[in-house]
């Protein structure tokens, strides 16, 4: 994986997912480890997302690299009408690795291919955030001691989060059961459902989050929109039905785990912050192992065998 | 039999050396036109629609005189008239024919069906990966999105 870019899940085989999640599970154990003590790492955020931005960062100073970079565009030259090409073959010049998040669907499989260093995607645009999958898959198979023949939920909006679509598509991988919850228009893309027909998986669709909720090992919650709605009144009747409350997880399976990719509105009371099954905060830890994972492994200082 | 076949030599004349496009889908006759520009070039053009086809009913035909076109032309042609057939003449003869044919890959002459594509908003050849040749679908390099048949527009 040395010097590969990572800009789709996709670009990732089954093999060297599983290598990344396992060394994620070893910087859990140690996180502190200078074994990037000569690396700089550059975090390129032409939109801002702080969470996603320390996420990296903290990874990346665990280990001992040094980082650069910016938060936002604004103060930069990319404000003055430089081409993503000058701004990526200028900071290429001062570091081994470019994390990227850019505004623009494909700015980082384009940056990739100017980049003289590998780029991360760290989200471009409407279309992919692949190490939230990582991260995703990583916390799926920490709660339920394997990837393999789960019922998985995704509740919410899955017509444009393209979190659920990276993560269903990669979970294709792992004869998962799909049940998808959500109101009649967000439902999953049929370019998505392709994917689960093309392995012959089963997926069954849902409107009721109470119908679920005791059927699944991970509840996937994310956040509807309201820029998604015309009418604020339809958004307002959509939210309200698909809040997760300690009620509808009381027939809910032993080992059910909730998970969402923050922030959070208000699709699942505060009453379940404390509830055991709620796995969200540690879901966004697990964010800086597996990004210290993946920063190793493009860095070189993990070989994969 | 020679009366009928001359005659129908005649609706479309035929052309010394050039390209003739045959074949191409009435609908589509004034699009391949549009996309190869032959509404701005100086070589002789000749071209006549909704003619009788044996094979599709009507269709359209185009002659130009002295031009062959380029690969990244035809793979234009294919993409709005998949049905064409390509013949190349020299001295009144052919030389070559060939129906077209939509390639796997679409450098250069689409332009992303997604507003938010980074192509549509820097210096970049676009390129696409042709997902259905039938009902025809590309999806983006860049922002993994799938433009339709009735979406493309070209650069
Ligand atoms: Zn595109």
């Amino acid at each position: 994986m040395k010097n590969r870019s990572l800009i789709s899940i996709s670009d990732f085989s089954r093999e060297e997912i599983l290598f990344i999640l396992d060394e994620a599970e070893k910087f859990e154990k140690r996180p502190n480890q200078k074994i990037l003590e000569h690396f700089v790492v550059s975090t390129l955020f032409f939109e801002p997302s702080t969470r996603t931005r320390l996420s990296f960062e903290s990874a990346a100073n665990r280990l001992g690299a040094r980082v650069i970079g910016f938060s936002d565009a604004a103060s930069t030259s990319v404000k003055k009408g430089e081409s993503l090409k000058d701004t990526i073959l200028t900071v290429s010049n001062y570091c081994d690795v470019i994390v990227m998040r850019h505004p623009q669907e494909g700015s980082a499989r384009y940056a990739s291919e100017v980049s003289p260093v590998p780029v991360i995607n760290a989200g471009d645009g409407s279309n992919q955030h692949p190490t939230q999958c990582l991260l995703d898959l990583y916390s799926i198979r920490k709660t339920q001691k394997t990837l393999e023949n789960l019922n998985i939920a995704f509740v919410g909006d899955l017509k444009y989060g393209r979190t659920v679509h990276s993560l269903v598509i990669a979970l294709t991988q792992y004869n998962t059961t799909f049940h998808l919850v959500s109101p009649p228009e967000l439902k999953l893309p049929s370019a998505v459902k392709l994917y689960i027909k093309e392995r012959n998986l089963e997926y069954f669709q849902y409107t009721d989050l109470a119908e679920v909720a005791g059927k699944v090992d991970i509840l996937y919650m994310t956040r509807i929109q309201q820029e998604r709605f015309a009418d604020p009144l339809e958004f307002e009747r959509v939210r309200n039905s698909y809040v997760l409350t300690n009620a509808l997880l009381d027939h809910s399976r032993k080992n059910l785990r909730i998970l969402h990719p923050l922030p959070r509105v208000s699709e699942i009371h505060t009453d379940v912050d404390d509830n055991p099954k709620a796995y969200y905060y540690r879901q966004m830890q697990n964010g800086v192992y597996v990004r210290q994972a993946i920063l190793s492994a493009i860095l070189g200082a993990i070989p994969m065998k | 039999m020679a009366k009928q076949s001359i005659r129908k030599e005649l609706k479309v004349s035929a052309i010394e050396n050039g390209t003739v496009i045959d074949h191409i889908p009435p609908k589509s006759l004034f699009q391949v036109i549009r996309i190869l520009n032959l509404d701005q070039i100086d070589h002789q053009v000749l071209f006549g629609t909704n003619l009788d086809s044996q094979k599709y009913g009507k269709k359209g035909i185009i002659k130009v005189g002295n031009k062959y076109f380029e690969s990244e032309e035809i793979n234009k042609i294919a993409l709005v008239a998949p049905t064409a057939t390509l013949i190349v003449i020299k001295d009144y003869t052919v030389v070559y024919k060939s129906k077209v044919e939509i390639p796997d890959r679409i450098n250069r002459i689409v332009k992303c069906f997604n507003p938010n594509c980074i192509t549509n908003h820097q210096d970049i050849p676009t390129l696409f990966y042709v997902l259905d040749k039938e009902d025809l679908k590309l999806r983006c390099h860049y922002c993994e999105k799938t433009t339709k048949k009735d979406d493309i527009r070209f650069v």
